[in-house]
């Protein structure tokens, strides 16, 4: 560990240690906003909020590890994915409170971010449903020779669904430029991997595929992340793909409706071990090592994350609603108005 | 100027688009080496090579799930469905995937795929692969659903959608694969959302789309020889919906007849009734009535498989209903 963030910056690693703590008091704003604020003006509203608290480690590492023409697509916890991809925070907090200047134009809400002009190709809520697009992506990609490569985050739930089965297969036969990285939080919804899978160590699946079994990393780590997502991915841009694992764990329970932490003592004690490894904490401790007297730099990063999630709550407040037209566009591409409504 | 089955023209109008746009790439079950389960591909792999012309597995939901995100990414993929009924595996990619990605992330991407899929009911093929659903895939805002009648416009029509920027389900009636029409040398294409009047006529409107614009053609012939004069439209595009033609037709008969293979509830012919009361209810002479499917899964039995299916005389008989 030690020898491997020696390889990276001081700015680097502040840099990321800016954007997960963003990220967390992002989340957390999201939080307070959907259940705490009064203000129907201010408030995030809807029956879906899929929050990546304890994910973020995960979340950044792998995303920092992708290259500007590189692709990432991921499932509905897509928060942190999108704002580690560099999707601008004030939109990504619009399309929470359904406002026009949301990434999705307030049409997508939560579960739908997507930013084009990064190759962030979305958050999709249907599971498994994106597996397919991102092995799609791969395919262009190779099609025209690139040597750009997709990182597809896979959650542990979506391994035992038919897309996730049919499109690893598929990339495979192909030998297509993409990363399955399983976001192993040990849960699909409320099921847990033991009571789903049959083989409840993901990478082992690989197997059954011809597929290269990667790694499996510890995902409250950011460089153990890092490191190894770069390493995959440049191994899949010339010879296919690979499954690799980064375990981790969500602080918040599937999405708002669930209360998981309240009912189930068992699960308490369990949160606690993962809380102990919070990925800030994880990557602080070791900026604070190597770099003495730090401390004033970590608190000035905490704070301007702070300042940009208020900026972003403002911005969303401020933003006009969608409108009729709004509601009718983008049905299709070029087609009259008639057919659109009809 | 020379007679194509609607093999021969799908054929063509895939052959075409493929040397016109490099992007344009097929994948799906056997299409390949095989030639293609309907010899609608016969010669593709030995001409465009394996990466144009891309055997898949048996993985109905990865073909067209990664013919989406290809289309999403730029290219231009003609995915096949060996049969609509193998399709229904594929419903969410189609329409929670292909179909809603355009809208749902407010345009920042389109998905100029084709879903080609062999249709209708076979030989004694049995419930589970006779299916006409067309209608459930033209149900759902953001997919184009389009299923020709015969050679001519299946080649325009499949030219079209490949040139198309949304996502389409184009289906091909397995009966009238062998089927000619004189096809032009010149190149031609049929806009998509263009209805067609296939028979004039004054005294009543039969609408149909697919195999059943033959057996209103049929019918229409029977019921010239009794001097009724049926005006035949060929709606081809089943999503988007044009009625104008329908609409225009309707005003000057007072009469329809709506003439669908597929099933009765929900359907086809429920839609078009429902529209015509709807925008011309003060020209209406007489109830719209439906030529239809029997209302159960087919059977094997040939005697009664013929039974449950609409055909020309169950037409002529509809018409006689409505005069």
């Amino acid at each position: 560990m030690a020898t491997k963030i020696e390889s990276l910056t001081k700015e680097t690693l502040l840099e990321w240690y800016r954007e997960i703590v963003l990220i967390r008091k992002f989340e957390n704003m999201c939080h307070h906003l959907y259940f705490e604020e009064k203000d129907p003006a201010r408030k995030i509203t809807g029956v879906y909020l899929h929050l990546a608290t304890g994910s973020e480690a995960t979340h950044v590492g792998a995303v920092k590890a992708l290259g500007v023409d590189d692709h990432v697509i991921t499932a509905y916890r897509d928060h942190g994915i999108a704002i580690a991809r560099g999707v601008d925070p004030n939109r990504v907090m619009a399309e929470m409170m359904g406002k026009r200047t949301g990434t999705s134009g307030g049409k997508g809400g939560s579960m739908h971010l997507a930013d084009r002009s990064v190759n962030f190709w979305g958050g999709y809520a249907i599971v498994g449903g994106h597996v397919p697009l991102g092995v799609g992506i791969a395919l262009k990609e190779k099609y025209v020779k690139s040597g750009s490569a997709v990182l597809c985050f896979v959650g542990d739930g979506a391994l035992n669904n038919g897309y996730f089965h049919e499109a690893a297969n598929m990339a495979q036969v192909w030998k297509l430029p993409i990363v399955f990285l399983i976001e192993n939080n040990l849960v699909g919804m409320g099921t847990r991997i033991e009571e789903s899978s049959g083989q409840t160590n993901p990478v082992k699946r690989a197997a059954g595929y011809g597929m290269k079994e990667g790694p499996s990393v510890d995902g409250q780590n950011i460089v153990e992340v890092y490191e190894a997502v770069k390493a995959e991915l440049d191994w899949s841009r010339e010879n296919g793909p690979v499954l690799m694992e980064s375990r981790t764990y969500r602080f918040e329970g599937h999405g708002v409706s669930d209360k998981q932490f309240d009912a189930r003592d068992d699960l308490k004690g369990e949160l606690a071990i993962w809380e102990a490894r919070d990925p800030i904490n994880v990557l602080a401790d070791h900026i604070k090592k190597k770099y003495k007297n730090i401390d004033d730099e970590l608190a000035k990063l905490d704070t301007e994350a702070t300042q940009v999630v208020n900026e972003a709550v403002e911005y969303a407040v401020n933003s006009p609603a969608p409108d009729y037209n709004d509601l009718i566009a983008n049905v299709y591409v070029a087609l009259t108005p008639e057919y659109r409504t009809r | 100027m020379k007679n194509l089955s609607m093999r021969d023209a799908l054929r063509a109008a895939l052959h075409e688009e493929m040397i016109r746009d490099e992007r344009v790439f097929l994948m799906g079950e056997e299409i390949g080496k095989w030639q293609g389960t309907h010899r609608v591909t016969r010669g593709f792999y030995e001409e465009f090579g394996a990466e144009r012309v891309r055997d898949t597995p048996i993985s109905e939901m990865a073909i067209a799930g990664v013919a989406t995100g290809a289309a999403m990414a730029g290219l231009r993929p003609v995915a096949e469905m060996m049969t609509i009924n193998f399709a229904f595996l594929a419903f969410d990619a189609i329409i929670n995937h292909a179909a809603k990605i355009h809208y749902m992330f407010n345009g920042q991407f389109t998905v100029p795929l084709v879903v080609r899929a062999a249709t209708g009911w076979g030989n004694q093929a049995t419930a589970t692969h006779s299916h006409t659903p067309e209608p459930i895939w033209a149900h759902f805002p953001g997919l184009i659903v389009g299923c020709p009648s015969n050679a001519y416009d299946a080649k325009g029509m499949l030219k079209a959608a490949i040139r198309d920027e949304n996502p389409i389900l184009f289906t091909e009636v397995i009966a009238l694969y062998p089927k000619p029409s004189p096809i032009p040398d010149e190149e031609y294409l049929i806009p998509i959302g263009e209805s067609a009047v296939k028979r004039e006529g004054d005294d009543v409107t039969i609408v149909s789309y697919g195999r059943g614009v033959e057996w209103s053609l049929e019918a229409a012939e029977t019921l010239a020889k009794e001097d009724i004069q049926a005006e035949v439209i060929d709606i081809r595009w089943l999503r988007p919906l044009d009625m104008s033609k329908t609409l225009a037709s309707f005003k000057k008969t007072n009469r329809c007849v709506v003439v669908e293979e597929s099933l009765p509830h929900y359907s086809f012919g429920s839609e078009i009734a429902a529209q015509l009361q709807e925008a011309a209810f003060d020209y209406m002479d007489a109830p719209v009535k439906r030529v239809s499917a029997l209302d159960v899964p087919l059977p094997y039995a040939r005697d009664i498989e013929l039974m449950a299916l609409p055909n020309a005389q169950k037409v002529v008989q509809a018409v006689k209903e409505v005069l």
